[in-house]
Parts: C-alpha cells; structure tokens; sequence
C-alpha cells in the first residue's frame, strides 16, 4: 500500500477509493478473498482511501482535488447523516462512483429495518433485546456538551436508503457479498482498460440471467402443497429445491454467484438482486409462487377454496422478510407505514440535514 | 385513521370476460353506486402482477380491488385461482408494510352480476373511508424513496399518447 499524502500527480497509477457505509464487512472481506491478485490490484491501483485497511482520515479526502478518485468502491447503505455526507463526498471526488455490494445497490439487510421506525430500532436495540441491560434507559445523543465544547455524532435515519437514491452511480456490482472472481474480472477489466458497458446504475460482474440458469440441481416442473422451512425438511439431493417446498428466491434473482448456495443445498435467498426489466423482486417472487403452489382446482366450492390456498399461503413465515431480504430499499414500497417517519435525533442538532 | 371525509381512488382491474362486462353492463342498466374506481380491463385476473397492485397504492390509490370470473368459470380454467393464489399470498406480505386489508379487494363478479360488482365498489368504498386516505408518497415515503420513481419507459409514454389520440379521435 502507498503512504498516505501522495501528491495529486502521484505514480501515475489510477487511484483507488474503498469506503463502507451502513455495512457488516463483508465486502472488505470479499475483496480481500481475491487472494493473491490483491496484489496485482496494489500494484496496478494507488490506494487513496480505504478506512478498513489504511490509515486515511475523512479530511484526507476532503483535500483531494474534485475527480481526484478514478475508483470508488462503495459499499453499504446509507443508514445515517455520516453515510450520507460520504456518499456525497465521495461522489464529488470520484470519476467512477461504483455501488458495491448488495447494501449499496438495495438496501441489503440493513434495509430490513424499513418494516420498523427508526426509533422503533432505538429502543430495540438499546433497551428490548434480551442481552441489553440499560436501567438508566441511556441512548446515544446526537450533540454532547463537554467542557471542550459540543460534541456532536450523526444522526439515524428512518428509512434506510441505497447508495443510488442518495448520489448518482456509474456501476453496481451485486451481491452480499459480491463474488470474488466476479470482483476480479470488472477490476481486471479497469486494469486492463477494456470497454465497460455504458454508465448509469449499470450492473457489472454479474449474470444477465436468473439463479437458475447457473444452478445444476434439477427441475421437474413439478407443484408443492406448502412451503417448509429450511429446518422443517432435508432437501433431496440434486433436486430443484423451489420444487421441494423450500422458499428459493432462484427465479426471481439475477446470477453471477454460480448458484453457490443451491448447490449445497441452500435454498436461494435473492442476494444478487432483481433482474432486468424487472421493478420489484418481491412482487415478482408472489408472482411465481402461484404457479408453484398447486392449491386450489376450479371446481373447488369458494369458501372452501379460499381457506386451502390461506392455509397453503401461511406456510410462508415472514412474506416481506422473505422476498425483500436484499431488496427492501429499492422496492417499489421503499419501507413500511408506521406511525413515526422521524429521523432519530435525541438531541436537536445542528448538523445540517441535506436532502436530495 | 382519519375522520375528514375524502372519496378514495380505487384501482379496479377487471377481467374481459366477466367482470369487465358486469360494469358495462351496470352502465346499461343504470346502476348507481359510488364513482371511485378507475377501471382498466385485463384479459384476465392472472394478468394482474403483483407488482401492478403494489405500483397503484404508491402512486396514489388509496385501494385495488381485483375483479374476475367465478372460480371455474375462468376463460383461461384457472387464470383466476392463480390469481387468488397471488392475491392472498400478497395481502400477507402487505399487512407487514402497514397496509390494511380492506385495502386490496378481490370479488368474482360474472357478466351477468352487475349489482355484484356495484354493490363490492360500494362496500369497498365505504370501507377505504373509514380506513382514510392512504397517501403512500406524501406519509409514507416522506420525500425519501421518490429517488427511484417509476421509470417511465418508452412504452408507457407510447401507450399514454395512443390513449390520448383515442380520446381526442371519440369527442
């Protein structure tokens, strides 16, 4: 790795930005698991920013003169003000401003807490959970006042946002996480110069088809009576697992992983995201599920017809967790009505709130 | 929720075989029942994704109400039981985004079951009142998430000027 302060002229290598907003590092991980190659990546690239890994501060990238980045990484949601502020940041400094990962491009995990309000989370997190224990019902303050002055941290956004809704993006690589090789290949791609597809959300280092066009196991075309939970039942092996009554998100879920979790059994749980044409991944999974389900015959009497396809339907615990587990902020619902739509600052701030 | 009266928008889409001709035929006969559902005709219920309902409750509508064939009577045999296989599966999943049931309808209304399809607009109607307006852009997404609105695609503005000809082509 360089040292820091290099000079804008620098090597005259490209430069290279690594940031995580709202994320587990997983991704860092990722990129790391291209073994050996991280090398052929030093070597090629001039590392100007990588918090996980190198010793830059913010106010380093604060200096650097505006498109100073030629590759931004970006992974993670934007969760709080400070996601935010770096998005916003990074945008300004970066020729090529990639959404990393599955939390960037949708929201990931950290999405899932669109079904609840942010302060619904607070007390969750810092008071509710059976490992918590906080008699004094202490919570994080946005400002702090000691004897230096105010301290202040960022503040906790109510909905949960993708790297996309906040600043423009050239390209997305999917996946939580993105697949080593596939990390490789639109890296080498760059290393090399070769022609990356035209910008504007544009999805690199994956599949233009669904899970199950890489996927060996195989299908029959056969209809489940319910769905089974993955504990519930012991898949046979080398069968459709959609076709045994496991939730497999396979087929409304776009490849490049190489269906590694089928293989082995797992049922697909959607990670790479929607694909092309389509606006949202849940509503097409409802969609293909009503032709996997085969409750229900015309000549049912209509009561009697309701109550078997509810109770077949019932079998899938957790719908909105299920289908969205990835895709949550960039469906078409965004989150869920609850009664406060308030971003969490206990204490008035006064870090200024940009919306855009 | 609300207690200022407002008329609900529902979206009502109507299979062509029954139900679009149970609402034509409540025209023909005079049917009088609340004016709130805008009707578009589908070839049948099973066209009606999922992804077509929850698009009409963010952009506006305060309800969905699906309407078809009796079950066995589909044109297509069974277009309309995948058709609550989807429906309910979805009600489901939207009760966990805070949408209330009354708010996604389905009702099986045959050519001839005008008053039928009169009468659920009319319950639904009363129903999406008591409820209130739902709003999702305004209360929901809070000027977050109008990032991504819907793409308005090449085919849609193409369909959207061929719609307006027609109206300008029928005066």
């Amino acid at each position: 790795m360089t040292d820091k302060g290099t000079s804008p002229a620098g090597n005259g290598k490209p430069k290279l930005a690594i940031y995580w907003a709202a994320s587990c590092g997983g991704c860092e991980i990722a990129i790391l698991n291209i073994g050996d190659k991280l090398l052929v990546v030093d070597d090629a690239f001039e590392i100007v920013f990588w918090p996980c890994a190198a010793d830059f501060k913010y106010e380093d990238v604060r200096n650097y003169p505006d498109k100073y980045i030629d590759l931004c990484l970006f992974n993670g949601a934007i969760r709080s003000s400070e996601n935010e502020e770096m998005a916003h940041l990074l945008r300004q400094k970066s020729k090529v401003l990639v959404a990393f990962g599955s939390c960037a491009q949708e929201g990931c995990i950290p999405g899932l807490s669109n079904l609840t309000s942010a302060s619904d989370t607070f007390q969750a997190v810092y008071m509710d959970n059976p490992s918590i224990d906080n008699p004094a019902a202490l919570f994080p303050q946005t400002v702090t006042t000691v004897p230096e002055g105010d301290l202040h941290i960022p503040f906790f956004y109510n909905t949960v946002r993708s790297l996309d809704q906040v600043v423009p993006v050239e390209y997305v690589i999917p996946g939580c996480p993105p697949e080593p090789p596939q990390i490789w290949a639109v890296l080498e791609a760059i290393v090399t110069g070769a022609q990356l597809p035209a910008p504007g959300s544009t999805v690199i280092g994956a599949s233009h088809l669904a899970v199950c066009s890489e996927c060996p196991l195989e299908k029959h075309e056969k209809t489940i009576e319910r769905f089974y939970r993955p504990y519930e039942i012991t898949p046979e092996p080398g069968l459709c697992l959609l076709e045994q009554g496991l939730m497999c998100m396979g087929i409304a879920t776009r490849g490049g992983c190489g269906a590694l979790c089928p293989r082995v059994g797992m049922r697909c749980e959607g990670c790479y995201g929607l694909l092309d044409g389509v606006e949202d991944q849940g509503a097409n999974m409802i969609s293909a599920i009503a032709s996997v389900v085969n409750v229900g015959k015309p000549g049912d009497e209509e009561t009697e017809l309701e109550r078997r396809i509810r109770a077949a339907m019932d079998s899938i615990v957790d719908p909105a967790g299920t289908f969205y587990r990835f895709n949550m902020a960039h469906s078409l619902l965004h989150r869920a009505r609850t009664g406060n739509h308030d971003d969490v600052r206990r204490v008035k701030s006064e870090v200024p709130h940009e919306t855009h | 929720m609300s207690s200022e009266p407002y008329t609900p928008v529902i979206v009502g889409f109507l299979c062509n075989w029954c139900s679009y001709r149970a609402a034509d035929l409540a025209g023909t006969a005079r049917l009088n029942y609340a004016p709130t559902m805008r009707p578009i005709r589908v070839m049948c219920t099973a066209r009606v994704e999922p992804q077509f309902v929850i698009k009409a409750l963010r952009e506006g509508a305060d309800g969905v109400l699906i309407a078809g064939c009796h079950p066995g009577e589909c044109h297509y045999v069974e277009g309309n039981i995948k058709a609550l296989r989807r429906y309910t599966l979805l009600k489901q999943m939207l009760r966990q985004f805070g949408i209330e049931e009354e708010r996604v309808q389905i009702v099986w209304a045959a050519a001839s079951e005008s008053k039928v399809l009169a009468d659920a607009v009319d319950a639904m109607t009363l129903k999406l009142q008591a409820a209130g307006p739902l709003r999702w852009r305004q209360t929901v997404l809070n000027g977050h998430g109008a990032e991504h609105a819907v793409r308005e695609s090449a085919e849609v503005r193409r369909a959207a000027a061929l719609a307006a000809q027609h109206v300008e082509g029928e005066r």
